[in-house]
């Protein structure tokens, strides 16, 4: 008999606390797949901050440990120094990496740490209810801006693939998204190279995961990847910013 | 080999802690603890440890725990504002159960205050900032070497109770010279080591262990309840076997001096003062200030006429003191804050008017 489907090593069966439609799911598949097909699932550490994804331990047959709002990557820092020969990574949602722990991230990227980070970026507050993100985009309404995300007061929403592409040491930084099998398929491309450059110790690498948020949207999950092909990809363009010449 | 040498204060915490065993520090720039800083970017590389200058407080104690999950030997240190932005790092620490080794060479408050001594952060450390129910194990020096002495007790307790501990020092001993005898080293753990030591440690599963989880995170109420009660019974363990300090010539003592720190030093010298006036004066030094030593205060005889508590805050620990004399002497404050000393002649001469003596 010829095997059509295989639960991924590396994902405990657990029943998830993710919501129908969320891409979390397939985000941690990626994350799992790449490192079992690198032969890394037993020497890989993770970090799970707050946001949904902090219960991403329970799904994640891997090392990994809870972080206080926003400052995984500090974490992942001391990690790196007692583990240097790990595969060490942090799994943040846009609430955490891109508002409360700009500092953490920023200066992370700047030291050129040896870790990798999955940034899921889905536009919204998540787990506290869909409040406005530094993500949200411009007419995006949420529970914090119900007539939509408005410049004037919250200014446009923030790039940080291309933010952390200007820092020097971030040598890969790339943003995918989620919304198709054919992104999909680059999404975990660009995993996989984010932690060659890990490997080769070539400095900190970064994947923007354009992903979902069916419940806070207030969309179906079909109807959410459409909004986010339609209304994220183009404010968020998809591609790679930065590749160190050792792995292209 | 044990060494006998001229050292100022931070420099000789910052050995101390190398000496301990440990190899990961991570600070940031504040005064008056600078040394330490400076130290150990010098010297852990030597030895085969790591230094990170974090970008903040609040890096910093979450680079410490993270190097402490994946199983390093991990001390801070930091003074009193720094202090305050690591204080949700220290409960969720406490919440994780993981050991590290704190040091705040404490200065003048509130808010940016003085660069000068302090020990208004009492509070802060014994009934801490953070959230939740939690204890950090709090040690007070009075002398360098009793700092130094208390670095490498420090980290065991951390690491048996899997708890942070902090020693709370001021700015008067990181700033000062004294001599110190320093410890032999102790070995560090290697990396390959860890596993055994710390089998809850983040190493990586090598797929053959199920894998190490780290948490803080308990969304079921029942759960999280449990949780809190182990926590409880581990500190209260710790009540019962942490409790440290020292007396001094409590015996027809009219006057009970309690006192912590570098100010239990210059309270010693008020003790020699009052005595050459005939008056008799002793002194409760509580060297560990969480868990307080209450059962000293069994110990005051009834001849005391009047217990005081000296501190350079406007009354933090007078608290503790007033719990551990459950009210049978009248207790009153003796204190300078913002930077200021207290003198021998202060203290001495607030004794007096409690004591009703002219």
């Amino acid at each position: 008999m010829k095997t059509i489907f295989e639960l991924t090593k590396g994902i405990l069966p657990e029943e998830t606390t993710y919501c129908p439609g969320c891409t979390h799911g397939i985000a941690h598949r990626l994350i799992m797949e790449v490192l079992d097909e690198e032969n890394l699932l037993g020497d890989a550490i993770g970090v799970a901050p707050i946001g949904c994804s902090i219960m991403a331990h329970h799904y994640m047959d891997v090392d990994m440990c809870e972080s206080t709002h926003g400052r995984a990557p500090a974490i992942a820092t001391g990690i790196r120094r007692v583990q240097p020969d790990k595969i060490v990574f942090t799994y943040q949602g846009d609430g955490d990496l891109a508002s409360i722990g700009t500092g953490e991230i920023v200066q992370a990227a700047h030291r050129g740490e040896r870790f990798t980070t999955i940034f899921i970026n889905n536009a919204i507050y998540g787990m506290t209810g869909g409040q406005m993100a530094p993500t949200s985009l411009i007419g995006q309404r949420t529970t914090t801006s119900l007539e939509g995300r408005k410049k004037e007061i919250s200014g446009m929403p923030i790039r940080m693939a291309e933010l952390l592409a200007t820092i020097d040491g971030a040598v890969f930084v790339e943003r995918v998204a989620l919304d198709s099998p054919a992104n999909i398929r680059k999404a975990k491309r660009a995993i996989k190279n984010a932690f060659l450059v890990q490997q080769k110790g070539l400095g900190f690498s970064f994947v923007e995961v354009l992903s979902t948020c069916p419940t806070n949207w207030g969309y179906d999950a079909v109807k959410s990847l459409e909004w986010l092909r339609d209304n994220m990809i183009p404010y968020y363009p998809l591609g790679n910013l930065k590749t160190p010449g050792e792995v292209k | 080999m044990s060494e006998r040498v001229l050292m100022k204060g931070n420099e000789a915490f910052a050995e101390a802690a190398i000496r301990s065993g440990c190899r990961y520090y991570f600070g940031y720039p504040i005064t008056p603890q600078n040394e330490i800083t400076e130290y150990m970017s010098r010297e852990l590389e030597k030895v085969g440890g790591s230094f990170v200058q974090a970008e903040s407080e609040i890096a910093a104690i979450n680079m410490a725990y993270g190097g402490a999950v994946a199983g390093g030997k991990v001390f801070i240190s930091s003074s009193s504002p720094g202090i305050a932005l690591m204080q949700e790092g220290f409960s969720f620490i406490c919440s994780a159960e993981i050991p590290l080794v704190i040091l705040n060479v404490s200065r003048g408050g509130p808010g940016v205050g003085t660069i000068q001594p302090g020990q208004a952060d009492y509070y802060q450390a014994t009934r801490g900032g953070g959230n939740g129910d939690y204890h950090l194990f709090v040690y007070a020096p009075s002398s360098i070497q009793e700092a130094v002495d208390m670095m490498s007790k420090a980290f065991k307790i951390a690491e048996e109770y899997r708890n942070p501990v902090m020693l709370l020092a001021d700015g008067m001993l990181g700033q000062m010279m004294e001599p110190v005898i320093l410890p032999d080293p102790t070995l560090a753990v290697k990396q390959e080591d860890i596993p055994k030591v710390k089998p809850w440690a983040l190493t990586g599963t090598k797929e053959s262990r199920p894998h190490n989880v780290i948490r803080s995170l308990y969304l079921k109420a029942e759960e999280l309840e449990a949780r809190i009660l182990a926590l409880d019974e581990k500190y209260q363990r710790a009540k019962a076997e942490l409790v440290e300090y020292q007396t001094i010539n409590l015996a027809g003592a009219e006057v009970v001096f309690v006192a912590y720190g570098s100010t239990a030093r210059i309270t010693e010298e008020a003790i020699d003062l009052l005595a050459e006036e005939g008056i008799r004066a002793g002194l409760i030094r509580p060297v560990s200030l969480w868990p307080y030593p209450y059962e000293a205060f069994d110990k005051i005889p009834q001849s005391t006429k009047a217990v005081i508590s000296v501190e350079l805050s406007r009354g933090q620990m007078i608290d503790d003191v007033k719990i551990g004399c459950c009210g049978r002497f009248p207790v009153s404050l003796s204190s300078r804050v913002g930077g200021m000393l207290i003198t021998p002649q202060e203290i001495a001469a607030d004794a007096k008017k409690a004591l009703g003596v002219e």
